[in-house]
C-alpha cells in the first residue's frame, strides 16, 4: 500500500529505471486531481504527503538526484504573479521527476497583450499538459483553471488564499527537525510531534496565503496556533479561525512557544495604510536578538522567504542555529516532488487518477 | 391612442386575480389596451383571444426599479430590446433603465435615445438619470432638463454619491422638481477592492471583502440628509440587516425614505462564493444568512418597499475570469418572480436548497398578494409610474384600468437554461437549477407580449 523509499530507482547511466511504487499510491479511487487547498487533504492527506516526501528527500541526497517517475508528463508552471523560489522549486521538483517542464510568466506572456487567463490556459492545455502549477494574484484563480482544463492543477499561491505546498514543506521541516532531536529518521517519527505543538504565526496574517495554509495544516494535525499581529494585519472574522489564541504582544507569546513562524512584511503594507511605519512594526513585532533570547531553548524560527532582514527578522536571528529557514527551502523540492508524483505518477501508464484527498481516505480505511 | 384602440380583445380565463384589493377567482377581459371586464365565468366575446390562466395568478404587471440595459455603449452585454424582452418574459410591464451607460444618462440627448429605443419595446421603458455629471460625484447633472423629459428618479448607481455636500445639494435641488434621488450606498474607503462580503467566508477564502458597514454608513448618512433637506430618498439594493433597521427608524420618524432589495439577496449568501464562481459576485455582495433573514423580515414587515432585480448583464469574458477580475452583477429579470415568491412566500426557492430556513411545510411567510405588491404597485409608486399618480402601472385590475398584466403559474417547474434566455448575456446564478413558478403570459398595454412563456416579439 505504501511507497518504499528504497524502491525509487536511482537514475542510471543508461537511461531511467522505473520506480517500483504501488499503483494504489497514485490511483486511489474517486478522484480529485488537484491540490488547491490544504483542506483538500485533511490530516491523513498531509501525513501521506510527508511520508512520500521522505522518499524524495532520500532521492535528493543521491549523486544523481533524479528518478523517472514522471517521464513523458508535461508540467507547466504558470506564474501570473512573480515568484523566484517557488517557481524554481516546482521546476526543480518536476525535472527531478523527469517531467517535461514548460515555464510561463506573466511579464513575458500573451497575458500582457490582453489575452484572458482562460484563453491562455486553454491554449497551453491544447499543447498537451498534465499539470498546471499556478500562481496568481487573485484568490480562487487555480480553482477557476481547474474548471477550464482537464489537467491537474496545483495551487502555488493564489492571492491571500492559500499556498498549500508551503504549509506542507513547513510541516515536513518541523517534523524532520523534531525527529532529528529524538535521533529518529523523519519517517520513523510519526505525526505525534504536532499534537499540542505550540506555534506562533507572526505578522501580516490578513494578506498571507502562507498563514491560511499553515493554520489549516497545523490545526488539522493538532497543533495549537497563536496568531500575533497588529489589528490591521489580522484577518476579518479571526474568531472563526481554528487557532488557540490571538495576541498583539509578541513578547508575551515568545516564551510559550515551540515554533516562531515569521511572515514576510510586504513593503506596501507598511506605507501608512496598515501600519504607521515599517520601523514601528519592526520595533513592535520584529524578532530581534533580544526577543529571540526569550524563546525556549528548543524553539524553532521559521520564515517562508523571502526575508526582510531588519524588518520582521533581525539579521543575526536569521542565522541562528534555531532558524531552519534554509531547511524549509531544501525540503520544498522534495515535498513538491511528492505532491507532483502523487497527483501525476502513473508508473504503468494508467490514466492519472491519483488524488491527494482520496489518498488520505485510502490510508484511513486501509489502516483502520 | 389609435394604436391602443387597435389592441385585440383578450380573455384571460380561469385564474385568480391578485391585486392591491385582494384575491378573487375571476376572468379578465381586455380590449383596446384597457381592462373591460373582471368577473367569474365571463362570456367570451366573439373573435377574442383566450389565454388560459387555469391555476394561475393574474396580477398587475410587475415594475422593476433597477434594470441595467447597457445601451448605449455596452450592447454586447444587453440592449434595450433584449432587456425589455427579458423583462416581459419575467412578467414586467415596466422597467426603469439605470443611467450608468456609456455615455451615461446625464443629459437630455442620451435620455431621449434610450426613451426612443424603449418606445418600441415589449414593455414600458422608463429612464433614470444621473445625479452628477459623468456619475463622477462632483457637479449636478441637469436634473431639471431631464425631469422635463419625464425622468422621475435619479441615481449614480454603480457609484455612490460619496460627497455629503454634493448629496445634500442634490436632495435640495430635487425637492423643487418633485423627483426622487436613489442612492447606491457604498463607502469607498471600506469597500474598494472587494469581491465579496467581508466576514467568515471571505476570511477563509482569502478574498478581499467589503463589510456591511460600507453600506450602512451611507444609509445612515443619507437618512440624515433626507431629514436635513426634506428630500425624497430611495435606497437601492439594500443587503444588510442593520440597513433594514436604519430604514425602519427613518420611516418611524416620518422621513420620505423608501428602500428596495434584490431577489438574490433574499436567497443567496456569501457561502455561495465558496467555489469562487464569479456568477455569484455582485455589488452589494451577497451577505450572511442573518442578513438574508433580516431582509426577508423587512419585506414581511413592510419596511422594505420593493423587490428590484438589479438585472446586470455581462458578456462571457467579463465573468470567465478569476474572481477579483470579474465584473459584479447577475441577471434577474427572467427569474425574479419565481425566486422572490420562493424566498418570501414558501420560504425557499424551490428545488435548489437555498431557502435558508422558513420553509418546509410551515405556513407561508408572506401571502402572495404582499409579495406581488413588492414587485408591482409599490415600486410603481416609487418610480412615479402608478395609476394613482397618473401613470399606467400597478393599479387594481378593474374595468377601465390599463391592461398591464402578468399571469403567473405557481406550479410550473422549469430548469433555467441561460442559452434560452432573452437577455443577450448569460450570467445567471440559477443556470441549470430548477425554479418553481413561471410567468405564463404578459399583457403590456393590451398586447399579449408573452404567451405560454414565449415572447411574441
Amino acid at each position: 500500500m505504501t511507497a518504499e523509499p528504497e524502491a525509487l530507482a536511482e537514475e542510471q547511466d543508461v537511461g531511467l529505471v522505473e520506480p517500483e511504487i504501488s499503483a494504489s499510491e497514485t490511483a486511489a479511487a474517486g478522484g480529485r486531481r488537484h491540490l488547491l487547498s490544504i483542506s483538500d487533504l485533511g490530516a491523513y492527506g498531509i501525513e501521506e504527503v510527508l511520508r512520500v516526501s521522505d522518499a524524495f528527500v532520500e532521492v535528493g541526497k543521491r549523486s544523481i538526484p533524479k528518478v523517472p517517475a514522471l517521464r513523458g508528463k508535461t508540467v507547466v508552471t504558470l506564474f501570473v504573479e512573480e515568484s523566484t523560489r517557488t517557481k524554481l522549486s516546482f521546476e526543480t521538483a518536476a525535472k527531478r521527476l523527469s517531467a517535461d517542464v514548460m515555464s510561463f510568466s506573466a511579464s513575458s506572456s500573451s497575458l500582457k497583450k490582453g489575452e484572458s487567463l482562460r484563453d491562455t490556459v486553454e491554449t497551453v492545455a491544447a499543447m498537451g499538459v498534465d499539470a498546471f502549477v499556478i500562481r496568481h494574484s487573485s484568490a480562487g484563480a487555480p480553482a477557476a483553471v481547474s474548471r477550464w482544463v482537464d489537467a491537474s492543477v496545483l495551487n502555488a499561491g493564489d492571492g491571500w488564499h492559500e499556498h498549500p505546498t508551503q504549509a506542507l514543506l513547513d510541516c515536513y521541516t518541523i517534523r524532520e527537525v523534531l525527529a532529528e532531536r529524538e535521533g529518529l529518521a523523519p519517517g520513523e517519527a510519526g505525526m505525534g510531534c504536532f499534537k499540542g505543538l505550540r506555534v506562533a504565526i507572526v505578522g501580516d496574517i490578513r494578506h498571507s496565503r502562507v498563514a491560511r495554509s499553515n493554520v489549516l495544516a497545523l490545526a488539522a494535525l493538532g497543533a495549537e496556533v497563536t496568531l500575533v499581529a497588529p489589528g490591521t494585519l489580522l484577518p476579518p472574522a479571526v474568531e472563526t479561525w481554528p487557532v488557540a489564541a490571538v495576541s498583539h504582544d509578541i513578547d508575551d507569546v515568545l516564551p510559550k512557544i515551540d515554533v516562531c513562524y515569521l511572515l514576510r512584511l510586504q513593503a506596501e503594507r507598511g506605507a501608512g495604510r496598515f501600519l504607521p511605519s515599517i520601523r514601528e512594526y519592526s520595533s513592535e513585532y520584529g524578532l530581534n536578538a533580544r526577543r529571540a533570547s526569550a524563546l525556549a531553548d528548543g524553539a524553532l524560527v521559521m520564515h517562508p522567504g523571502p526575508m526582510n532582514r531588519g524588518v520582521e527578522i533581525a539579521d543575526e536571528v536569521a542565522d541562528l542555529p534555531r532558524s531552519v529557514i534554509l531547511r524549509q527551502v531544501a525540503n520544498g523540492v522534495a515535498v513538491r516532488m511528492a505532491v507532483l508524483f502523487m497527483l501525476l505518477g502513473t508508473p504503468h501508464g494508467q490514466t492519472p487518477t491519483g488524488t491527494l484527498a482520496s489518498l488520505g481516505g485510502a490510508w484511513e480505511s486501509g489502516s483502520a | 391612442m389609435a394604436r391602443l384602440e387597435a389592441r385585440p380583445t383578450i380573455v384571460i380565463r380561469g385564474g385568480t386575480v391578485v391585486d392591491e384589493t385582494g384575491e378573487r377567482r375571476a376572468d379578465v377581459v381586455c380590449a383596446g389596451g384597457v381592462v373591460k371586464e373582471v368577473g367569474d365565468s365571463l362570456a367570451i366575446p366573439s373573435g377574442a383571444t383566450v389565454l388560459d390562466a387555469d391555476g394561475c395568478f393574474v396580477m398587475p404587471g410587475l415594475v422593476d426599479l433597477h434594470t441595467h440595459l447597457r445601451q448605449p455603449g455596452n450592447e454586447d452585454a444587453e440592449c434595450v430590446e433584449t432587456g425589455a424582452r427579458a423583462a416581459a418574459l419575467g412578467g414586467f410591464t415596466a422597467i426603469l433603465a439605470m443611467p450608468n451607460t456609456d455615455p451615461c444618462v446625464d443629459n437630455a440627448a442620451v435620455a431621449s435615445e434610450v426613451l426612443a429605443l424603449g418606445a418600441e419595446a415589449p414593455c414600458r421603458v422608463a429612464v433614470a438619470g444621473a445625479i452628477t455629471v459623468g456619475r463622477a460625484g462632483e457637479n449636478l447633472a441637469p436634473l431639471g432638463e431631464l425631469a422635463a423629459l419625464g425622468v422621475r428618479l435619479f441615481t449614480d448607481d454603480g457609484a455612490c454619491v460619496s460627497d455629503s455636500g454634493v448629496m445634500r445639494r442634490a436632495l435640495e435641488y430635487a425637492r423643487g422638481l418633485g423627483v426622487t434621488l436613489a442612492q447606491h450606498c457604498e463607502d469607498q474607503g471600506l469597500a474598494s477592492g472587494a469581491s465579496m462580503h467581508e466576514g467568515e467566508w471571505s476570511s477563509i477564502l482569502g478574498v478581499p471583502g467589503a463589510p456591511a458597514e460600507a453600506e450602512e454608513l451611507v444609509v445612515a448618512r443619507d437618512i440624515a440628509l433626507a431629514r436635513l433637506t426634506g428630500g425624497r430618498l430611495h435606497l437601492l439594493h439594500l443587503s444588510s440587516a442593520r440597513s433594514v433597521a436604519l430604514v425602519a427608524a427613518a420611516k418611524a420618524e416620518g422621513l420620505r425614505v423608501s428602500a428596495e432589495v434584490t431577489p438574490h439577496h433574499l436567497c443567496l449568501t456569501d457561502a455561495d462564493l465558496a467555489g469562487y464562481d464569479p456568477l455569484f459576485k455582485v455589488n452589494p455582495p451577497l451577505r450572511t444568512t442573518a442578513d438574508l433573514l433580516a431582509l426577508r423580515e423587512g419585506c414581511r414587515s413592510g419596511v422594505l418597499d420593493a423587490v428590484a432585480t438589479d438585472h446586470a448583464p455581462h458578456p462571457r469574458e467579463a465573468k470567465d475570469t478569476p474572481l477579483s477580475d470579474a465584473a459584479p452583477g447577475m441577471l434577474g429579470l427572467e427569474t425574479a418572480l419565481a425566486v422572490t415568491l420562493g424566498s418570501l412566500s414558501s420560504g425557499s426557492v424551490n428545488g435548489n436548497g437555498n431557502g435558508n430556513g422558513n420553509g418546509n411545510g410551515a405556513a407561508p411567510y408572506m401571502g402572495v398578494k404582499d409579495v406581488v405588491g413588492l414587485m408591482s404597485w409599490r415600486p410603481a409608486v416609487i418610480g412615479h409610474m402608478a395609476t394613482s399618480q397618473g401613470g399606467d402601472q400597478g393599479g387594481p385590475i378593474a374595468p377601465g384600468a390599463p391592461a398591464n398584466l402578468c399571469v403567473f403559474d405557481p406550479a410550473e417547474s422549469w430548469v433555467v437554461d441561460p442559452a434560452k434566455m432573452a437577455s443577450r448575456s448569460r450570467n445567471t446564478p440559477w443556470s441549470g437549477r430548477t425554479l418553481k413558478g413561471r410567468v405564463r403570459h404578459t399583457i403590456c398595454a393590451g398586447e399579449p407580449v408573452v404567451v405560454g412563456a414565449e415572447a411574441q416579439r
